[in-house]
């Protein structure tokens, strides 16, 4: 008997076939390696350059990279293939996954292949402010290599119409006042342009860490098992935010969407934005008007939480893919390559040295905002991390929103999101 | 459809089983005859293994899965080397404390109570226009069908500008008015009906189709005879025209009902179950908690009451409206 | 369908002009769609007519993310399952409707059960089943879940109980076999509804999300949906140029298909007798 749907099958299969072999040859060593794209630009493109570059440098070995998505996605990605058997052997993380992983018992430490002096002093070679989320217990879990810190964008042309001096408010007080001047309505009295937006979806909490730490005052401790959501401290700052829109009204009020406050910011809706650094090449490329880049606003304190991602060695590695995946991770992160993948995306070159290279030093002469960053890290903090991360994270950002939109007051907000977030840490105490 | 459906409520589908009254001459002996115990067991054999393959993929991702996940609710998640635990009722009493379960469950149930009687409303209004003698019938169906075909994951980004503060569509023709600009999915009044628009934008022009071919197979000589009686337009449609698109009605119904549970895309694009859980739908919160938690068995725990819920509005239509409904 | 009584002019102008402000207001986003991808980003929310048209946006979609192998996965994915569909759907449905056989009311009632109970809100237990056979991250993968389907079997048992037997007892006459008879009998005259049944699913598939968002990792499997919501969802903030030009990219096969094909569309729902 004839079965005319068969026929279709044939080449369906085949096709299906060829999609699943993979054309490694049996004595290169494969390194399977995810990484999340987070800015914008031709990124993947970049990857697959530096891929093929250590390729060339280094026959025998096979870069594999997969490119996953946002953060959030590679996550979700690494972790499920983890949990399916087949984990990739390096991943770009965020940094403050390392508790999740670790609780997986995903991930292994770097400390374990670092045996030479030179390879310990490698670990040493980078930001401090970058290593607080990637160490814990005495041992290193991962190495920076997409770093960031939140700074504040401010619009030059719309400062200087509202007959302000041409520099960024240098605090609290300041950007207060700064914002009167800079919101303006229109005949009837909606408002045309506002001072100032921190986006507060997708992941509010790594802005409020500006806040915080402005006030002086941590979230977490160390060991990532202890939350402080309702000090008095933390609390003020959330009133502050909140009352940036209902006090002072120099902010939108409700919750403000991270992903169009750039547009936002273009299309003079804000005359300042606070966002992530990585949004500099975006901002140089598409802002209509003078801008200027400028460190948070201080009160008490100064600062920003650093943000971004990590690499990360996953477990059911051979040791001898193990030694090729570290010397992948050494090769990204030189100086070289530090500062050319700073230059191209806007994240913050990781090491110093990286900042020294004559490449990096034209950049920042061209374009001094870039160097911006890189003078906060010195008043940067660890970014938000604990076991349980997102979902503690969610208790936290849950509380942010409900004060902002005005459902609960900051401190009724604060203090359900410490109870939750204490709930959910007891267990790891 | 529904014919069958209605068979399915009261048993046994007719006909197999009753001897035609033509008995063939040439000695073949149709299947599914029960005249000798060989041809019935050949019928059994037959009928299985046509079914087979069906059964297998659907035992396995329908039927198992829906089983384990009640069984895995029972038990803790695995986390590294701790498998899991059983721990009888816990995740369930977890969940009845969970403030953001109540706070989903709830929103789903608004927004499927909005989402659904809208959609439906506007099917048949659209079906209705289309049939009539309005001009430029051939764009309008073009018009109302092409979110179908449109990725919802796609659309939700243009309506996320749609919504925008400022610079939005939205609010630029408001502004026009001279309303001023609102934070439609930053604010917890209006997330949730932001979603609901998107959601009957979605789906009405499909199931307009459904009420169009019902309407075209209605017989023109029932308008006749009430526009002999004298009957007005109204009073066709209301005690003739809807009743005999109760099939339909029951078919839109259905699949209109679990499209509300089956479809968060647009949650995931525009509003990420914010602020702070105000659009946060069922089957959000489980993928949450599920992939990003990575608290499996909570989130069968999560599922159980999506099933239960799913399993109740099923026999709530079938028992419940089924009697309501004509057959031609 | 004529009106009972003819309607007011009035009446039927304030209906032409209802209807068709709807239309309009239901095919804005496509049109919105439309002018940003053709239009410079800084243009995306500055509606003048005079703003300058470009192609870059386009180039620039399809330079970020790997979208022709997208499109061969979506093409793949959708072709497997509808594939496997039709033939499962039509051996399953031809024995619920000519068949006696034991339990098979039973089976029947199962099988309903999956029009509720979608393999999408089984998210989690099935990725832990894909994840026991090894097949996470392949295309069957995504298909597998769908392949059976309840409305399919619903739909195509409907159509053969209505298919006379004589028909049936003429090919047996013959001394055609049970799936001769299938074949030469019932899927012919069944043609409508496989459009029909074709269609939504390729729709459906086409246009999926959750789930291989769930089950797909590398860019070898990811359909279009999900590459289109990893392209979108940057960090950076949303141009929305770029956006609605990759969009309009991996809207436009379906799309156009539709605008082809759109009476047959129509036409086949109205013969499958679908109500």
């Amino acid at each position: 008997m004839r079965y005319p749907k068969m026929k279709w099958l044939a080449p369906i299969v085949g096709a299906i076939i060829m999609a699943w072999t993979s054309n490694v040859t049996a004595a290169d060593v494969e390194l399977s390696f995810y990484y999340p794209v987070a800015v914008g630009g031709p990124i993947t493109k970049i990857i697959d350059g530096y891929a093929a570059t250590f390729e060339k440098e280094n026959p025998g070995i096979k870069i594999k990279a997969i490119y996953a998505g946002t953060y959030q996605d590679t996550l979700v990605k690494a972790l499920t293939a983890f949990k399916s058997g087949e984990p990739p052997d390096i991943a770009v993380l965020l940094s403050t996954d390392m508790f999740t992983l670790i609780d997986e018992d995903a991930i292994t430490p770097f400390d374990g292949l670092l045996k030479t002096d030179t390879d310990k002093a490698w670990v040493k070679s980078f930001y401090p402010a970058f290593m607080e989320n990637s160490q814990t217990g005495g041992k290193t879990w991962g190495i920076p290599f997409q770093r960031s810190t939140v700074v504040m964008f401010w619009n030059k042309d719309a400062f200087k119409a509202a007959g302000l001096p041409n520099k960024a408010p240098d605090n609290w007080d300041e950007l207060v006042a700064d914002g009167k001047k800079l919101t303006k309505s229109d005949a009837s009295g909606n408002v045309s342009q506002w001072a100032i937006e921190i986006p507060s979806t997708g992941f509010p909490y790594w802005l409020f860490q500006g806040l915080t730490t402005a006030n002086d005052v941590r979230l977490t401790n160390s060991a990532g098992t202890e939350t402080y959501f309702d000090k008095p401290a933390v609390v003020q700052a959330l009133q502050f935010w909140v009352d940036l829109s209902r006090k002072d009204k120099i902010q939108p009020a409700g919750t403000i969407e991270w992903g169009t406050t750039p547009k936002d910011f273009f299309e003079r809706k804000t005359a300042i934005m606070w966002t992530s650094t990585g949004n500099l090449t975006n901002v140089k490329n598409n802002a209509p008007f003078a801008f200027g880049v400028a460190m948070l606003p201080a009160h008490h304190g100064r600062g920003s939480a650093t943000g971004g991602g990590n690499f990360y060695l996953f477990k059911k590695m051979s040791d001898e893919k193990r030694a090729t995946a570290l010397k992948f991770v050494k090769w990204m992160t030189t100086p070289e390559r530090a500062a050319d993948w700073g230059i191209a995306t806007g994240y913050v070159a990781v090491r110093p040295d990286a900042w020294e290279t004559p490449a990096m030093k034209k950049y920042v002469a061209d374009f001094p905002a870039a160097a911006v960053a890189r003078d906060q890290l010195k008043y940067a903090v660890a970014e938000l991390s604990t076991h349980d991360n997102q979902r503690v994270t969610k208790a936290l950002n849950d509380g942010l929103q409900a004060a902002l939109t005005g459902t609960k007051t900051p401190e009724q907000a604060m203090k359900d999101a410490q109870q939750e977030a204490a709930r959910i840490l007891h267990t790891y105490k | 459809m529904t014919q069958s459906s209605g068979q399915i409520a009261h048993g046994i589908d007719g006909g197999a089983t009753k001897p035609l009254p033509h008995a063939t001459s040439t000695g073949v002996t149709p299947l599914a005859r029960p005249s000798g115990t060989r041809f019935r067991m050949t019928a059994h054999i037959h009928g299985w293994l046509l079914l087979l393959p069906s059964t297998v993929l659907l035992v396995t991702f329908t039927h198992f899965p829906a089983v384990t996940t009640i069984i895995d609710s029972f038990f803790s998640t695995p986390k590294g080397r701790r498998s899991a635990v059983f721990i009888g009722l816990d995740n369930y009493q977890a969940m009845l404390d969970d403030s953001v379960f109540w706070r989903a469950l709830g929103n789903n149930i608004v927004y499927a109570a909005s989402v659904v009687p809208l959609t439906i409303a506007l099917a048949l209004l659209m079906a209705i226009w289309i049939n009539g003698k309005i001009a430029g019938r051939p764009f309008l169906r073009l018009s109302f069908f092409t979110p179908t075909v449109l990725p919802m994951i796609a659309v939700a980004n243009i309506w996320l500008f749609f919504y925008s503060p400022g610079y939005g569509l939205l609010d630029q023709v408001f502004g026009l008015f001279g309303f001023a600009s609102h934070n439609w999915l930053g604010n917890e009044h209006t997330a949730l009906a932001c979603l609901i628009v998107v959601a009957i934008w979605k789906d009405a022009g499909f199931f307009m189709i459904f009420y169009l071919a019902a309407l075209q197979q209605m017989s023109p000589q029932l308008a006749e005879a009430a526009a002999l009686e004298g009957a007005s337009r109204w009073y066709f449609f209301r005690r003739i025209t809807f009743p005999l698109l109760m099939p339909t009605t029951l078919f839109v119904l259905v699949n209109s009902i679990i499209n509300t549970f089956r479809l968060i895309d647009h949650v995931v694009v525009m509003t990420r179950g914010g602020p702070d859980n105000t659009t946060a739908l069922l089957l959000f919160y489980i993928y949450e908690v599920g992939f990003k938690f990575w608290d499996t068995a909570y989130a069968a725990t999560l599922t159980v009451v999506l099933l239960a819920l799913l399993a109740v509005l099923a026999i709530g239509q079938f028992v419940f409206l089924d009697r309501r409904i004509h057959y031609q | 369908m004529n009106p009972v009584n003819q309607s007011s002019p009035l009446t039927t102008a304030l209906e032409t002009v209802g209807a068709w402000v709807l239309a309009i207001l239901w095919t804005l986003p496509l049109t919105y769609a439309l002018w940003a991808a053709i239009h410079p980003s800084a243009y995306s929310a500055d509606f003048v007519i005079d703003a300058p048209l470009t192609v870059e946006n386009f180039v620039k979609a399809w330079n970020a993310a790997p979208f022709a192998r997208y499109f061969l996965n979506t093409f793949l994915l959708v072709t497997m399952i509808l594939a496997a569909q039709l033939v499962l759907c039509t051996l399953a449905a031809y024995a619920f409707a000519r068949f006696d056989f034991y339990g098979r009311d039973v089976a029947f009632i199962l099988v309903l059960l999956q029009l509720m109970i979608m393999p999408d809100v089984l998210i989690v237990e099935n990725y832990k089943t894909m994840s026991a056979l090894g097949i996470v991250d392949t295309i069957p993968a995504i298909g597998l879940p769908y392949m059976a389907s309840a409305f399919g079997i619903f739909l195509l048992r409907q159509t053969f109980k209505t298919i006379p037997r004589e028909l049936d007892d003429a090919a047996r006459v013959e001394g055609a076999g049970p799936l001769q008879v299938l074949l030469k009998v019932y899927v012919p005259l069944a043609k409508p509804i496989y459009i029909a049944y074709g269609l939504v699913s390729i729709s459906y598939h086409w246009n999926n999300f959750l789930w291989p968002l769930i089950v797909t990792n590398s860019v070898n499997t990811r359909p279009l949906t999900v590459g289109l919501q990893i392209f979108a969802s940057s960090d950076q903030g949303i141009d929305w140029s770029v956006i609605t030009a990759a969009t309009l990219m991996t809207s436009a096969p379906l799309l156009i298909a539709f605008l082809l094909f759109q009476r047959q569309f129509v036409q086949s729902f109205m013969r499958a007798g679908i109500r």
